[in-house]
């Protein structure tokens, strides 16, 4: 069975976006987005206010290293580069009802694998395309590792939510597992794969630092947006969501569709992995999981699917971590701050959501 | 090799099995209690972190570990209100409130924590052990199961009294209704937001209730994050049970023996990653998905927010 990931209100908004976005409705998102965000981050500043941090300071350093700061925007921007195509993977899934929980196993096994690969692959040809390779094999790794998942629900009906759920847990332990036997470098006594030289790592854009992986995921979910809301196949997989039933009775093989969009999806997250790795990282410690795919998910939500609104969203996210993690450094705030500022900041903005909601509802009666 | 079959070996490794299942099996009720009513409480994490550290606290300034039990509920309680306001009372997205709610909790117990006890992790004493007399004579399984806290017999005896409040009493109905078909109960004349939310409200003084047993029981310690996925393989142990109380017990049994064999095998130097003896459970419930993988019959209005005369 399947939950109805796909509110009505998605529908209206996307038409909205795609045919009349006069500037009065610009306007009326920009305010509907800043206004909670300044409401959320009064709501954390009283909780810094009451752990005795000034939360003025704080939030000046997170605008600073997080916005403003050449280094800061450049760190920012790099980091939206892995977030861009997780987002891109998941709006698939999510128009396709299909929960893809998974995203944090399929990154690791991707990440992991690039890992490996790369730094082998561009001793033996240029690394342009050693690094594509690299990119392939992170991607097929995490589509195979989504058969199960996809086979389980195209041709048994069992509940994603588990599978992706067990396979993402395994998935974790698994990259672990690889990093420390199978792909570890032994010339160091930490447990990391190679590490891959810096001159090999995807080219910066410019004379900056930012990751051009920045442009890929750019390039992904922008690509993903137009599928999905303009072309038959997109269409096709918003039948399946809206309503599986009538996608089989209209005659669209069901199953098969399935398994296409765990593949993509996953495919995403593991170019995620890889584009992480490959543009900054260089390698992949033992247990390392950043959990981006779990912060990216109501992101998603809140963007309603859009992928121009999620790229708004991710850069969100990336300021506020990227702010968050520098800010705490510098006042001695743990950097777990950053995780409770994000997540007043998606309740808020869930709930603005909800009440322009409710007024556009009351307006319309 | 022949001291893994010693009989305080084994003893050992049962005894663990259910101290690392008994956090599962109240995460995994509860659980099982929103989704029978029709929420899907991704929050659960969230929930037992904040039961960890409020039961921690409550514990540790205390000197008792009831009162800590009760705190440590409270707190999970505390995060249920905010989840059954938003989702239940108004109808914001389940997944959107319920990872937002685990994150926010990942990193407010922390936070906590760091400015509480800075980086000292001070320890509990060790939880009093009620033993049952004659069953605890049994050899190896004698000690290992019946030489526990008392709330692990609670916990166990709870899962009884699920079963029979979901069979047998018009609540268990009603939840049942909620999840399935909250229109009909609402023309029934009985209020489904309500049934919802002591369904929600429920499954956060359980979770909160595991939080604070993997604490002051299982560790002994409050450590940022000790919950480690334990909210999430409540809601596989849950969504696995099908609506069923002793399903959960039995897989969080299942999960605890792996659990416990991990360090187990540390412990009895055998030279396997413990990543791969944490993959084994997982595995073992994936392997049972793929044999025995029908359709799940999960409650039809899971994850659908109820509002009166919509559709």
């Amino acid at each position: 069975m399947s939950i109805d990931t796909a509110p009505t209100a998605s529908a209206t908004a996307l038409d909205a976006t795609s045919a009349a976005a006069t500037r009065r409705d610009i306007l009326h998102r920009l305010l509907m987005t800043l206004g909670p965000i300044l409401i959320a981050l009064i709501i954390a500043g009283c909780i810094l206010l009451a752990v005795g941090v000034d939360p003025l300071a704080y939030y000046g350093f997170v605008l600073e290293k997080g916005l403003f700061s050449p280094l800061g925007i450049q760190q920012t921007l790099t980091r939206m580069a892995p977030l861009l195509f997780l987002a891109a993977g998941l709006i698939v899934a999510f128009r396709a009802g299909m929960w893809n929980l998974g995203g944090d196993g399929q990154f690791l096994l991707g990440a992991v694998t690039a890992a490996a690969s790369a730094p082998v692959l561009v001793q033996i040809m240029p690394s342009w395309l050693a690094l594509t390779f690299s990119f392939f094999i992170a991607m097929a790794v995490a589509m195979i590792w989504s058969l199960v998942p996809a086979l389980l629900r195209a041709y048994q009906g069992v509940n994603e939510i588990i599978t992706t759920l067990m396979m993402t847990f395994l998935g974790t332990s698994l990259a672990n597992v690889l990093v420390k036997l199978m792909f570890r470098d032994p010339s160091t006594t930490v447990p990391q794969t190679r590490t891959l030289p810096v001159e090999d790592r995807l080219p910066r854009l410019f004379e900056t630092t930012i990751t051009s992986g920045l442009l890929l995921g750019l390039a992904a979910i922008i690509i993903v947006h137009l599928v999905m809301t303009r072309t038959a196949f997109g269409l096709k997989l918003r039948i399946v969501g809206a309503n599986p039933r009538a996608a089989v009775h209209s005659g669209l093989g069901v199953p098969g569709l399935t398994v296409a969009v765990f593949a993509i999806s996953a495919g995403l997250a593991g170019l995620a992995g890889a584009v992480d790795i490959i543009g900054v990282q260089g390698n992949v410690r033992a247990d390392w999981n950043p959990a981006y795919g779990l912060a990216v998910i109501p992101a998603v939500f809140l963007a309603r699917m859009n992928g121009f609104a999620a790229i708004g969203f991710v850069f969100l996210l990336s300021v506020l971590s990227i702010g968050g993690e520098s800010a705490a450094r510098r006042l001695g705030v743990p950097n777990h701050f950053t995780l409770v500022l994000v997540s007043i900041v998606l309740i808020v903005l869930a709930l603005a959501e909800y009440v322009d909601h409710r007024h556009n509802q009351s307006r319309k009666a | 090799m022949t001291g893994l079959f010693s009989e305080v070996f084994l003893s050992a490794l049962l005894f663990g099995a259910v101290t690392a299942a008994i956090p599962l099996l109240l995460a995994g009720l509860g659980e099982q209690m929103s989704e029978k009513a029709g929420v899907l409480n991704i929050g659960i994490e969230g929930m037992m972190l904040a039961g960890a550290y409020l039961g921690f606290v409550g514990a540790f300034y205390s000197g008792s570990l009831w009162l800590g039990f009760l705190t440590g509920a409270a707190g999970g309680v505390a995060v249920a209100l905010i989840m059954a306001l938003l989702c239940v009372c108004i109808g914001l997205n389940q997944i959107v409130i319920g990872i937002a709610l685990t994150l926010g909790l990942e990193g407010l117990t922390a936070l906590l924590h760091h400015f509480q006890f800075s980086r000292s992790y001070p320890r509990l004493p060790a939880a009093e052990a009620t033993v049952i007399p004659l069953l605890s004579d049994i050899p190896v399984v004698g000690p290992a199961l019946f030489k526990h806290h008392l709330i692990v017999y609670l916990a166990v005896a709870l899962v009884f009294g699920m079963g029979y409040l979901y069979r047998r009493t018009q609540l268990g109905l009603n939840l049942q209704a909620a999840g399935d078909k909250p229109a009909a109960l609402d023309v029934a004349g009985i209020d489904v937001i309500r049934t919802r939310t002591i369904a929600v409200l429920t499954t956060g003084a359980l979770a909160g209730l595991g939080g604070a047993y993997l604490a002051n029981v299982g560790a002994g310690l409050f450590i940022p994050f000790i919950t480690n996925g334990a909210g999430f393989l409540g809601i596989v142990l849950a969504m696995l049970a099908r609506g069923r109380p002793v399903w959960v017990l039995l897989g969080a049994l299942l999960f605890g023996v792996c659990l416990s064999l991990t360090t187990a095998m540390q412990v009895a130097g055998i030279n396997i990653p413990t990543d791969v003896i944490q993959m084994l459970p997982f595995l073992a419930v994936m392997i049972m998905l793929v044999l025995f993988g029908r359709r799940a019959s999960l409650p039809a209005a899971l994850g659908i927010p109820y509002e009166r005369g919509a559709r």
